[in-house]
């Protein structure tokens, strides 16, 4: 075998042309390509990328007292709340829940819902024994109940006790949001949804409740709504303290 | 001696005695899962030959369930609703048969093979378009009361049927 040719030369040179050539014709393709992303769905077969991360901002000045829309919309989604006959309350299922805090100097009341914050390190992911409680590669953080085998320490590593149980036998699941017994559940941020390029169903129940007060969209995406607002006005982390840089924020409070 | 004409009579017998099992199993025994429904007939296959699908249809899920739960792969193609959707159908009630009967496509052959699976303690045994109406069935959200804003029932009934008559 010769080391080097005439023609492994000329090799060298079109091998270098055509880079060049190549990267001349994708600057003049990227804009369109961007476009194409923006506009359309993100197709079935395509897998999540850590490209997006998704989140949700709420606007706790916008958010009604006795609304609990985004509740009934949770439940009305995912199966869960009226499935549960035997199990006591504190131990029936709790994907989002309507919080209220008052400020006891100033008699301030708010309202404010709760769910899984979807942090980027989330402490029950840690904590899994099996590699069931999981975080996808955009962010959202969610159980594998394939391999759950309902230990529960997800539940008590949660700062925000956003994990419930199942406790008995379930029927009639929806087709979207398989859910049994002795396994453990949260907000998956309507997953499915998302992956079709829809929004969660609470964020859609509060636009339609004409409230506006929860805001979904891309973080990483620096036009994004949810970006812009964020850039403009701010939003708090709950136990901002804890360093997990949660996906859920909240203005107002 | 047998002599060659018994001695073939009696092959015959032995031979039909064989055969017997043989023979009814084709008409009764054995796992008989019902036909899917129109996309999946005979003119349009499943997602994979049939007899593939009955060695492998496991590994199949089980794939596309990491897939699905972990990359937000969506597509429908090996979905197990979707399995559910085109394979699950009425039974002569008119009923869709729930996981377990063996009517239902999966239980048909699961129960034959006693093989135990899981799959329907969290997913929907049935398709979309039977249970989207049979989860609301529960004390909390009684038919009656989705009735009642369709105009279907006499006021009077409805009277008895969501205060029990008290008024």
């Amino acid at each position: 075998m010769s080391p080097k040719t005439p023609e492994s030369t000329t090799d060298q040179y079109r091998r270098k042309f055509l880079k060049q050539s190549a990267a001349v014709g994708g600057l003049m393709v990227a804009p369109g390509v961007i476009l194409n992303q923006v506009a359309h769905a993100k197709p079935d077969a395509e897998k999540v990328s850590n490209k997006n991360r998704w989140g949700i901002l709420v606007d706790t000045n916008k958010c009604s007292k006795g609304c609990n829309d985004c509740v009934t919309a949770c439940q009305e989604e995912n199966g869960w709340g009226k499935s549960e006959t035997k199990s006591r309350p504190d131990q029936q299922a709790q994907w989002i829940r309507k919080v209220t805090i008052t400020d006891k100097q100033t008699g301030h009341v708010q309202s404010l819902p709760l769910m899984c914050q979807h942090c980027e390190n989330p402490p029950c992911v840690d904590v899994c024994p099996t590699g069931a409680s999981m975080k996808r590669e955009d962010g959202i953080v969610l159980v594998d109940r394939h391999i759950c085998i309902g230990c529960r320490y997800c539940m008590m590593a949660c700062p925000y006790k956003a994990r419930s149980f199942i406790h008995e036998h379930l029927q009639y699941q929806k087709v979207n949001a398989p859910r049994g017994i002795g396994t453990v559940e949260s907000c998956n941020m309507c997953a499915p949804r998302v992956d079709r390029d829809r929004e969660p169903a609470c964020v859609e129940a509060c636009s339609k409740a004409e409230h506006g007060a929860l805001l979904f969209g891309d973080l990483k995406d620096p036009e994004s709504a949810i970006s812009v607002e964020l850039k403009k006005h701010g939003g708090k982390q709950i136990r901002a303290d804890l360093g997990l840089n949660t996906g859920v924020r909240y203005q107002g409070i | 001696m047998m002599s060659y004409g018994q001695f073939a009579k009696h092959l015959l017998v032995l031979a039909g005695l064989f055969a017997l099992p043989v023979l009814s199993n084709a008409g009764e025994l054995g796992p008989q899962p019902p036909k899917a429904k129109e996309k999946a007939s005979a003119k349009t296959e499943c997602v994979r030959p049939v007899k593939e699908m009955r060695k492998n249809h496991m590994k199949l899920l089980l794939h596309k369930r990491d897939e699905t739960m972990r990359e937000g792969v969506r597509t429908k193609e090996i979905s197990l609703s979707e399995c559910i959707e085109c394979h699950v159908t009425p039974k002569k009630d008119g009923e869709y048969p729930r996981i377990g009967e063996d009517e239902h496509f999966c239980s048909s052959c699961h129960n034959y093979a006693a093989v135990n699976i899981d799959c329907f303690d969290c997913h929907s045994d049935l398709p979309k378009d039977a249970s989207a109406h049979m989860h609301t069935l529960n004390g909390n959200n009684p038919h009656h009361k989705d009735l009642a804003s369709k105009d279907s029932l006499k006021k009077e009934t409805l009277d008895v049927l969501i205060e029990g008559g008290k008024k």
